[in-house]
């Protein structure tokens, strides 16, 4: 079968979405730094892992993991090359595309093993069908695109030694700042989101919004012009210059449904939304809605909930 | 600091937008626009300069009508323009933008290069590492604040669960997202002043570029079939007249979210 390779960064889902994808097109080789990444190879079906140790190589920016992740494709020559849709994946690929003088695919929510790939463009108004013409099949995964699945193995694991040559030293990591996550599961991960937008008004009443997530399980999330009035933190905001979500249930309290945010919750499964306008186009793409003051109807809701529960 | 910012025309996102009749990005509505996070990055370059001195100068590569465009950020303060305008570029990949890019910033002096982290049509997000792979030159990118660091450029690069600080000598390249500022409106009198400031017109000739290397047919992906994803269609909507509240509960029960 044909190789390919997967560059399996040390987090949770992206690494399982995009080794889920990887393992229908051929033998996955997985590329990973860290313990995390090589856990997740052997756990969604890699065939091997090449387990990377760059001394140092933590410190710096991009670089350093670029020159291995070209040598890598280098030597391999594999049949494709996935990478997760995340900034550090799209800033890799980019970095191979130019080192190979290969063809790239961004954002990618399928791609068979013919190379002919889907991709939602325009805010996912329109999926088009693509591929490369020119090297492998170079593509970065759209998160939340891939629905996952383990597939336990053993892989063979190839030790790669690196030292990190000094032209990949100049963009130095000088502080990792961790804002704390607190007890909500992550908004990317998380099966019910909960979102708040201008509608709900301050920061005090994002509590509620709060509530009605911890009630069903979810994690919180705002629209652009809630993190903007400074209601809730930016890192929480949705869209298409936010995090993309697609969970089970997206429930939309006093958000109108621009396109920049539709961009980030579309293919959530089921959506469900609050708007005191009954012309707000949120309601137009949603599976259930109550045109009505959120401030009345999600405290009523919970209370049903309660009663229910 | 003499900064360069890279600067896209592209149809307004807030609108309808489609491919055309060869599956390329439509751009001949009159709706066309700055890229929306490319104003972040003009405004980032603006507000360097003003605390720090130098010039700003815009780079575009894109079709005649992209000039309304550079005017734009000639009117918002930057100093001058150069605009990339040649037929042969349409069609053109990332790996080709980012060629003909490239041999465009060699020809300028500049410390720092500015960019928007993607741009809002196609949204790739890649042009900063393409060109920071081609000119062999330090990136930073997915910045929410820039600043000058001794010698070198310090930048608070953006996490989903926090931030890191980078820093690097210079010349960089930086990509702003849009955390890091509000940008400015043009006022009259940057309009008026916009109409003195020179825009250089060059060709893929002036940039010692071969028309074959670029444009559709050297392109190294290619766009096989758009469809218009089905609207989702909407479902049940009803309206609170005091038991909206339990309404949606019984949704969510039924649903088994409750
Ligand atoms: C480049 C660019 C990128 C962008 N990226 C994003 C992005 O990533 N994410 C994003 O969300 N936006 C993004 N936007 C902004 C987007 O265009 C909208 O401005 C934004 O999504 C609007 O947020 P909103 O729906 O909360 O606010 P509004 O559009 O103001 O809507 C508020 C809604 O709340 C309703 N409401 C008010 N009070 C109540 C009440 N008591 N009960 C019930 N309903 C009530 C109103 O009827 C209204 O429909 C971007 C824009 C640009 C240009
Ligand atoms: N044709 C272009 N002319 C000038 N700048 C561009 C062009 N294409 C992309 N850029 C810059 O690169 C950024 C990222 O673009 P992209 O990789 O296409 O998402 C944009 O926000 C612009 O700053």
């Amino acid at each position: 079968m044909a190789d390919i390779l997967v560059y399996v960064p040390g987090i949770g889902k992206p690494a399982a979405e995009v080794l889920t994808l990887a393992r229908t097109l051929g033998d996955v080789s997985a590329i990973a730094f860290d313990d995390r990444a090589a856990d997740a190879a052997a756990e969604y079906g890699a065939a091997k892992v090449y387990r990377v140790s760059a001394d140092g190589a933590d410190d710096y920016f991009i670089d350093p993991k670029a020159t291995v992740l070209i040598d890598l494709a280098r030597k391999v020559g594999p049949a494709a090359f996935l990478l997760p849709g995340s900034d550090e994946g799209k800033a890799l690929a980019a970095r191979v595309a130019i080192g190979l003088d290969n063809g790239l695919l961004t954002d990618v929510s399928g791609i068979d093993a013919e190379g002919t790939a889907t991709q939602d463009i325009f805010a996912g108004a329109t999926v088009a069908t693509s591929k490369i013409t020119k090297g492998f099949n170079l593509a970065t995964v759209k998160p939340g695109a891939v629905a996952t699945e383990p597939a336990p193995s053993e892989p063979v694991v190839e030790a790669v030694e690196v030292t990190v040559a000094e032209a990949d030293k100049r963009v130095r990591i000088a502080v990792r700042v961790d804002e704390p996550a607190g007890d909500r599961p992550g908004l990317a991960e998380a099966d019910v989101v909960v979102s708040g937008g201008r509608g709900v008004g301050s920061s005090e009443d994002f509590a509620l919004i709060e509530r009605v997530a911890d009630a069903l399980g979810g994690a919180v999330g705002a629209s652009r012009a809630a993190t903007d009035a400074g209601y809730y933190p930016h890192k929480f905001q949705v869209g298409q210059t936010g995090t993309t979500v697609s969970p089970q249930l997206y429930l939309a309290a006093g958000i109108s449904g621009a396109i920049q945010h539709r961009a980030g919750m579309q293919t959530s499964r089921v959506i469900v939304a609050v708007n005191k306008d009954a012309d707000a186009p949120i309601f137009g793409m949603s599976d259930f809605g109550v045109v009505g003051d959120l401030f009345q109807v999600l405290p009523q809701m919970l209370e049903e909930a309660e009663k229910r529960g | 600091m003499n900064i360069v910012v890279l600067v896209k025309q592209v149809p307004d996102s807030g609108l309808a937008r489609q491919l055309d009749a060869g599956l390329r990005v439509d751009r001949s509505g009159a709706n066309n626009v700055m890229g929306e996070l490319d104003e972040y990055a003009v405004e980032a370059a603006l507000q360097l300069k003003e605390a720090h001195g130098g010039e700003v100068t815009i780079l575009t590569l894109g079709p005649d009508q992209a000039t309304e465009t550079i005017r734009k950020t000639l009117a918002m303060g930057a100093d001058k323009a150069i605009h990339v305008c040649d037929e042969a570029v349409a069609g053109s990949d990332a790996l080709a933008t980012s060629k003909i890019l490239a041999a465009a910033l060699g020809r300028l002096e500049w410390d720092l290069l500015i960019a928007g982290a993607e741009s809002t049509d196609s949204g790739m997000g890649v042009m900063p590492h393409l060109l920071a792979g081609r000119l062999g030159v330090p990136a930073l990118t997915g910045a929410r604040s820039i600043e000058p660091d001794g010698e070198g450029v310090k930048v608070e690069h953006q996490r989903d669960n926090g931030y890191d600080v980078l820093t690097a000598p210079l010349p960089a390249i930086a990509s702003v997202w849009d955390t890091i500022n509000t940008p400015r409106y043009p006022s009259l009198k940057g309009i008026m002043a916009a109409k003195r400031k020179p825009v250089e017109t060059l060709t893929l000739g002036d940039l010692g570029i071969d028309a074959a290397e670029v444009g559709g047919e050297a392109a190294t992906t290619e766009v096989l079939t758009a469809t218009d994803r089905p609207e989702r269609s909407a479902g049940q909507i009803v309206t609170d007249e005091g038991e909206g509240g339990r309404a949606l509960a019984g949704f969510l029960a039924a649903e088994k979210f409750i």
